[in-house]
C-alpha cells in the first residue's frame, strides 16, 4: 500500500466510523418546555450536545392545557417535559406520562427529599417527575418607593400606593394570592366570597394587570409601580440581571409556592437521552451558571443552590427556614375551581372598569 | 370564416363569459376557501363543542357556549363597551382622517402631495405591536410627552395618560386613521373641481360647499373608512391590553383569554361568533343608510 492510498483509506474509516457513531449517538431528544425556561439556554444546549451527543430540539407551550393537549395529540414526540408538580398527576392519570427510572439519573441523590418524594411527582413507589426547580409568588417591591420594607402583604392595600400596584392577570394565581390575605389554605378555599371581597377592595387600588416579566421590569424602570405580586426568580432576574431597584418580600402571612418537575412521555423515543438531560439540567453546574448568568428559580438539588455565591438570594433568602414555614405549595386545582376561579376574576376586572 | 366566428361568440352568450373569467378568479378563491373558510367553519364547529376534539378527551355537540354569554352579565357589558370604543374610535378617525384628506386631494399639489400621503401611510409599514409599544413610552407619566410639554410650557403639568381609556383611544386611532384616510382621499379626488368653483360663483359660501357638495359626495368614501375602523376595533384585544391597564378589558381581551390563557377553544369561538353576529346586524340595521350614501 503506497502512501496516499493508506491515508485515503484511514480517512475512509475514520469517516464511517464517525458517521456510524453520529448515527448511534446523535439521536434527536424532543424537549418540551415553556419559551426561556431554562432548557433553551445556548449555552446550556450547545454544552450538553457536546457531552452527550444528543441533538436537542425545543417545542414550546403557553399554558399547561396547551401541554397536556400537546402530549395527548403527539405521542411519541416529546421525550423530555417540564411540568408544574400541581399538573403532574393529571398528566399520569390520562396515562401521558412513564416512570423515570431514577438510577439513571444520579443527581436526584442530592435533591431535597420531600421534593423528591413529594406525593404530586410519585405514585405506588415510582417517580413520574423529577424535581427541577421551585420558587414563590409573593410581591415585590420597588425600592425607591419604599425607606423601609414592608413585611405585610397588607401593603398592597395601602392608600398610599394608590395606582401604584400591579396584579398579574391570571385568575388562579388573583385567587390564591386574596385566599393568603385573608389568611386561608390556597389548596382549600373555604370561604371564596371572604377572597371576592377582599379581592374586590384591592381593585380600586390596582394600575394594571401584567402578563409578562417585562411588562412588570419596565412599570418599575419608568416609576409607575410601588408594589406587585411577583415570583421570586423573576425578581431575581430583574435585580441581577437589569439591576432594577427591586426587592422581593415573603410576607408574614404566607407565599404561594411552586415546584416543576421534569417528566418522560410515553412511548418516547429517546429515553436513554432524556435520563441525560433532565440529570444535566439538575446538575450544579448547569444550575450554577444559569442563576448567576440569567436569574433563575431555585433549583431542587440542594448541592445545586449549596455552590451558589453566598450572596445569591436563592441560598440565603429562600433558604432560610423561617421562610419555609410560610410556603404553601401548591396542589393540583380541579377543572370545577378553575373555571369558578376564572369567572371571578372576570367579574371582578370587569366592576372596577 | 370570421363572420362564423363572431356569431358563434355571440350564440354562446353569458357562458363564455366565465372562460375567460376563470383561471383569473380561482386563485384567489383557491386561497380564500383555504385561509378563510376553512378554518373559519372548524371555529364555528368548535364553538358547538363541550371539548376540544384536539384535547383527545370525550366531547359532544352543545349549546352552552352560546348560552354563557347570557348566563354572566359582564360579557354583555364588555360587548356594549367594546361597540362604544369602536365608536368613538371610528369619530375620531373621521374627525381628524376627512380634513387630513381633504387637504391631499383638494390642496395640496406634486411633490407636497407625495410627502404628506407618505407620512399618512407610514405606520402601517410599521409592525402594529411596536406602534402600540412606542405609544406606552410616549404616555406614560415622565414619559416623552409628559417630558416635552414640560420643557415647552411655562407651568408644571402632570401628564400621565398610560393604562387609561383615553390611552386605548389614541393607539387605535392612531392605528386606523390611514384607512379613513385614504378613502376619503379616493373619493374627494373624484369631484370635479369644476362642481366647487361654480358653487363658489354662484355665490355660496365656503361651510355650504362643504355641507351640501362636498361631504354628500364623499359619504361613500367616509362610509367605507367607517366600517373599515369599526369592525376590527370591536373584536380589538392588543392595544386595550397593552395600553389600557386596569381599563383594558374588553369584549377582544377576554377572547383572547379563552385561546391564549385558559385554552377553551369552543367558548372563545361562541363569543367571536355572537360577536360577528352583533356587528352583521349592526351593519345590516345600518344598511339602508349606508346604501343612500354609497
Amino acid at each position: 500500500m503506497n502512501k496516499p492510498k493508506r491515508i485515503a483509506t484511514i480517512t475512509a474509516s475514520f469517516l464511517t466510523a464517525g458517521l456510524l457513531a453520529g448515527a448511534v449517538q446523535a439521536a434527536d431528544l424532543h424537549v418540551l418546555n415553556w419559551k426561556g425556561y431554562g432548557t433553551d439556554e445556548t449555552w446550556a444546549v450547545e454544552a450538553f450536545e457536546k457531552a452527550s451527543g444528543h441533538n436537542v430540539i425545543h417545542d414550546y407551550f403557553n399554558s399547561e392545557q396547551e401541554m397536556l393537549t400537546k402530549l395527548r395529540t403527539n405521542p411519541g414526540t416529546y421525550d423530555v417535559v417540564m411540568i408544574n408538580a400541581a399538573f403532574t398527576g393529571q398528566a399520569l392519570s390520562e396515562g401521558l406520562i412513564q416512570p423515570v427510572d431514577v438510577s439513571k439519573i444520579p443527581n436526584v441523590a442530592d435533591v431535597a427529599l420531600e421534593m423528591a418524594e413529594s406525593p404530586m411527582l410519585n405514585a405506588d413507589g415510582k417517580t413520574y417527575g423529577v424535581p427541577w426547580v421551585w420558587g414563590l409568588t409573593a410581591i415585590a417591591v420597588n425600592e425607591n418607593a419604599f425607606s423601609q420594607l414592608p413585611t405585610s402583604i397588607q401593603v398592597m392595600w395601602d392608600e398610599k400606593h394608590k395606582g401604584k400596584v400591579v396584579l398579574r392577570d391570571d385568575a388562579l394565581e388573583a385567587v390564591q394570592f386574596g385566599a393568603i390575605a385573608t389568611g386561608q389554605n390556597i389548596n382549600d378555599i373555604k370561604d371564596l366570597g371572604a377572597v371576592r371581597a377582599k379581592l374586590a377592595s384591592l381593585m380600586p387600588q390596582v394600575r394594571a394587570f401584567w402578563g409578562s416579566e417585562n411588562e412588570w421590569n419596565q412599570m418599575v424602570a419608568s416609576g409607575q409601580l410601588d408594589v406587585g405580586t411577583y415570583w421570586s426568580g423573576s425578581a431575581s432576574r430583574a435585580k441581577t440581571n437589569f439591576k432594577l431597584p427591586v426587592a422581593f418580600v415573603i410576607p408574614e402571612e404566607g407565599v404561594v409556592g411552586w415546584l416543576d418537575g421534569l417528566s418522560i412521555p410515553t412511548g418516547a423515543k429517546n429515553v436513554e437521552g432524556a435520563a441525560a438531560f433532565i440529570n444535566y439540567m439538575i446538575d450544579p453546574g448547569f444550575y450554577v451558571e444559569w442563576d448567576t448568568k440569567v436569574g433563575a428559580p431555585v433549583s431542587a438539588n440542594s448541592k445545586a443552590v449549596a455552590a451558589l455565591p453566598e450572596t445569591a438570594f436563592n441560598r440565603t433568602v429562600l433558604g432560610d427556614p423561617k421562610v419555609a414555614a410560610r410556603i404553601q405549595f401548591q396542589a393540583p386545582v380541579s377543572d370545577a375551581d378553575r373555571e369558578k376561579y376564572l369567572a371571578l376574576w372576570q367579574e371582578l376586572k370587569v366592576e372596577v372598569k | 370564416m370570421p363572420q362564423t366566428d363572431v356569431s358563434q361568440r355571440a350564440s354562446t352568450g353569458p357562458r363564455s363569459q366565465w372562460r375567460p373569467a376563470l383561471p383569473l378568479l380561482l386563485p384567489a378563491y383557491l386561497w380564500l376557501t383555504v385561509a378563510i373558510f376553512l378554518p373559519l367553519s372548524a371555529m364555528a364547529f368548535f364553538s358547538f363543542m363541550t371539548e376540544l376534539p384536539l384535547s383527545g378527551k370525550p366531547w359532544a355537540f352543545t349549546l352552552a357556549n352560546y348560552a354563557a354569554f347570557f348566563e354572566k352579565s359582564f360579557y354583555a357589558v364588555l360587548l356594549r363597551d367594546s361597540l362604544r370604543l369602536a365608536l368613538e374610535v371610528t369619530l375620531w378617525c373621521a374627525l381628524l382622517g376627512f380634513p387630513c384628506a381633504y387637504v391631499l386631494a383638494k390642496i395640496l399639489k406634486g411633490r407636497s402631495r407625495e410627502a404628506i400621503f407618505l407620512l399618512v401611510i407610514l405606520p402601517f409599514w410599521s409592525n402594529g405591536l411596536v406602534r402600540v409599544f412606542s405609544w406606552a413610552i410616549a404616555l406614560r407619566g415622565n414619559g416623552l410627552l409628559d417630558r416635552t410639554l414640560n420643557a415647552i410650557l411655562p407651568f408644571q403639568v402632570n401628564v400621565d395618560l398610560m393604562f387609561s381609556y383615553p390611552a386605548i383611544v389614541i393607539g387605535l386611532v392612531h392605528s386606523y386613521l390611514p384607512y379613513m384616510v385614504l378613502t376619503c382621499y379616493l373619493t374627494l379626488q373624484a369631484i370635479d373641481d369644476s362642481l366647487i368653483e361654480a358653487a363658489r360663483s354662484l355665490g355660496a359660501s365656503r361651510f355650504t360647499v362643504l355641507r351640501r357638495l362636498i361631504i354628500p359626495l364623499s359619504l361613500p368614501g367616509l362610509v367605507a373608512g367607517s366600517v373599515l375602523i369599526f369592525v376590527p376595533v370591536v373584536g380589538s384585544f392588543m392595544e386595550p391590553r397593552i395600553l389600557g391597564g386596569r381599563a383594558g378589558t374588553f369584549y377582544g381581551t377576554v377572547i383572547e383569554d379563552q385561546f391564549v390563557a385558559v385554552f377553551n377553544w369552543p367558548l372563545g369561538a361562541a363569543l367571536s361568533f355572537i360577536l360577528l353576529a352583533v356587528v352583521l346586524i349592526i351593519l345590516g340595521a345600518a344598511s339602508p343608510i349606508l346604501k343612500r350614501a354609497a
